[in-house]
């Protein structure tokens, strides 16, 4: 188990209280988007019919925001905020003020979009596709979502240069450099969905313009919506690559890799969102190549991280005393959460990844593209490789900031949690791949298309059914209930003791982090250039050639 | 900066397949033309059903085995929603939308294509199998989505 600290605090405790905050908005979205999911994978099985006049669509939106957006967004925020508190010192108080307005815009935000969900007034799905049009109200908090991470992640961004400017020479430490990564990474992604949000959509839904450039709306959308992914991956990744060589007892395998590779994200997952977008018509198809081209270069970073962390298992695993060829293998801490949790997000990111590339490929997308597998795909990535690696953080991060202990018995049924969800993505997931193979669309209540044929084998499949899919997602369902009962238990109820924040070190024999890694305005410069290469000629077309605009549709 | 021997060789056999992969996608686009349905035609969305051919859209033949389907594409259903070719036929099939975005998907085919407001869509694709085929929409549209379809009858000679 990990090491006790006996005096002192592990994060600032005024650090902690904001910490906290955002894991309390974070946790309640993520139980009120479990009970959206488990009643909507329901009934599209045909299982049961939705209560008083809910509409199948509005479950789905409130879904898809709650845990794709707040509680991934709360959640990240909770662990930068108590990390950099962590490595690089206290926030000085004006830092964390900020940080607190940040927070309070983004929870109005919150609200407002959820109050307009809930209502029925924004069921435009998460991805609100013009001209379907929501309600001014549901595009206000989407702004105020999108302002209020700008500002908590400007305190974060202000407390990094600060220390730089305050430690000249030195090696900024990792946990800093990463989440700076991932912030300017955010906010270059958000500039193009604010743009249409407060450009387009805000003024077409207030009436002030008549008709909206679709096309131009969407690619806007998408220029955010690709990197949004990396935005939830990479935190994942900085658990993976400076928590989990700590808790396993080893050492970070190299510090310059690690640096590397969240450079390379930051300026390759930018320019790719036309992956999103290969089967509609007004972009041509040699841009719509050139992007597939720099999607499959975010392979080479994943490669990095795989390489890195396996590497940091084996010499760890050999430090211990393991020798041969893979009985390393046998001293990782198996019986440990916090290890095991992110270990299955690892494993699971190999299929996962996989997909992505099946996806994002220029022709066969024709194959998948919108259907069920998409929602497969989504499922293991997002909903297994991050929220494993979440869950992993929350049991010590949890402790840490409330003062609290990991009790064995949570650990335990934290290991039960961590297999339910598995085995639930495994039934919900495989089945959703499967049927998108056979044609089932994604995004549709239960149907049978008038008992076509082809409609019913989705309906009869040994596996591939919706009926596995919905299994899959009560389990899934019971599982997020568990990680709801071992939150209240770390939060509040389990004893009081210190606990230690887990951040690893790198390795003696790693060689010099070279200073050109930390030169953020080359990286900054060149991740612009790359999307002015990708993006310029085919949105200037867009503007150009643009048909007459759509008017609203509130067809729901 | 240092690189591990072993990872210098995972590195070269990630990027080798990378840029095999990326070869196959591009000869298979560039030289062999097998595009993204990616076409270009704007037309004014409030006035679909005034503008030919969407103002009689439906089957067109164009020579003895190709055939030029024009599809309007609405809130919650396709005009026509039914059309009946013969075995063997090819058809080119161009797809507009007169409210909201959606898709023209037909399953167990290539046919999968957005159809967004203001732009025809395009694909082609070449009924060898007589049987009903289903069309489908599978973007979200509105309350109605999930009973957005069509079918395309291909029959024997």
């Amino acid at each position: 188990m990990i090491a006790k600290v006996k005096a002192g605090t592990e994060v600032n405790p005024s650090d902690a209280k904001l910490s906290m905050a955002y894991i309390y908005v974070a946790f309640t979205a993520f139980l009120i988007g479990a009970i959206a999911g488990v009643v909507q994978g329901l009934q599209r099985a045909g299982f049961i019919d939705l209560p008083a006049g809910i509409n199948y669509y509005q479950v789905l939106t409130a879904h898809g925001l709650l845990l794709a957006l707040v509680f991934t967004t709360y959640f990240i925020f909770a662990f930068l905020n108590a990390g950099m508190s962590k490595t690089l010192g206290a926030f000085p108080d004006k830092y964390r003020k900020t940080g607190w307005i940040g927070f309070l815009v983004l929870t109005l935000g919150t609200v407002l979009t959820t109050i307009m969900v809930l209502l029925n007034e924004g069921t435009v799905l998460y991805t609100f596709y013009a001209p379907l049009q929501a309600h001014p109200l549901f595009y206000l908090g989407l702004t105020l979502f999108v302002v209020g991470t700008w500002v908590a992640g400007g305190a974060l961004l202000a407390h990094y240069f600060n220390w730089k400017r305050e430690n000249p020479g030195q090696l900024t430490p990792l946990f800093g450099f990463m989440t700076v990564a991932t912030i300017l990474l955010w906010i270059v992604a958000t500039i193009g969905v604010a743009a249409t949000v407060l450009l387009q959509l805000l003024p077409w839904s207030l009436g002030i313009s008549e008709r909206v450039n679709v096309l131009l709306s969407r690619t806007l959308f998408w220029y955010f919506g690709h990197p949004l992914v990396y935005f939830w991956l990479l935190p994942a990744y900085m658990a993976w690559y400076i928590v989990i060589p700590k808790i396993i007892g080893g050492r970070l395998f190299s510090d310059s890799l690690a640096r590397l590779a969240f450079i390379l994200f930051l300026l390759l997952s930018i320019p790719v969102g036309f992956h999103h977008q290969l089967m509609e018509a007004g972009i041509s198809p040699f841009w719509k190549y050139i992007q597939t081209v720099l999607t499959f270069a975010v392979v080479v970073p994943s490669l990095l991280t795989a390489f890195s962390i396996f590497a940091t298992f084996e010499i760890t695993g050999r430090a211990k005393g393991a020798t041969g060829l893979f009985s390393w293998w046998k001293k990782l801490p198996w019986n440990d959460v916090r290890f095991f949790a992110p270990f299955i997000a690892m494993l699971t990111f190999i299929p996962a990844g996989a997909g992505g590339i099946i996806n994002a490929s220029h022709q066969m997308n024709a194959v998948v593209h919108n259907t069920l597998w998409v929602v497969g795909h989504f499922h293991l990535t997002v909903g297994t490789t991050v929220l494993l690696t979440f869950f992993g953080i929350s049991y010590w991060l949890i402790p840490v900031l409330t003062g609290r202990r990991l009790t064995p018995s949570v650990n335990r049924l934290g290991m039960i949690q961590t297999i339910l969800w598995a085995v639930g993505m495994f039934f919900m997931s495989g089945a959703m791949h499967l049927l998108g193979l056979l044609g089932a669309p994604r995004r549709t209540a239960f149907t049978t298309y008038q008992d076509h044929p082809t409609a019913l084998q989705w309906l009869e499949g040994m596996f591939a059914n919706q009926a596995t899919m919905s299994i899959g997602g009560v389990i899934l369902f019971i599982a997020a209930l568990l990680m709801i009962y071992n939150v209240i238990q770390l939060a509040f109820l389990a004893p009081k003791e210190q606990t230690e924040f887990p951040i690893g070190e790198v390795s003696s024999d790693a060689s010099k982090t070279p200073p050109l890694l930390e030169n953020w305005k080359l990286w900054v410069a060149l991740a612009v250039a790359l999307i002015l290469v990708a993006y310029t000629v085919p949105l200037m077309d867009m503007i150009q050639n643009a048909p007459p605009g759509s008017p609203p549709f509130r067809p729901w | 900066m240092h690189l591990h021997r072993y990872e210098k060789y995972w590195l070269y056999f990630g990027i080798g397949t990378l840029i095999v992969f990326l070869s196959v996608l591009g000869v298979g686009a560039f030289a062999m033309g097998q595009y993204p349905p990616s076409h270009d035609a704007v037309v004014d969305p409030l006035n679909v059903s005034e503008t030919p051919p969407f103002d009689d859209p439906g089957l067109v033949q164009i020579d003895d085995q190709t055939y030029v389907a024009n599809i309007v594409a609405m809130t919650f259903g396709y005009r026509p929603n039914v059309i009946e070719v013969p075995a063997g036929a090819t058809v080119i099939f161009e797809v507009t939308s007169e409210d909201v975005i959606h898709s023209f998907t037909i399953p167990g085919t290539n046919v999968n294509m957005m159809v967004t407001p203001g732009h025809v869509n395009q694909a082609r694709h070449t009924f060898t199998e007589p049987g009903s085929y289903l069309v489908l929409c599978n973007e979200y549209c509105g309350a109605g989505h999930h009973y957005m379809q069509m079918t395309i009858e291909v029959i024997e000679q």
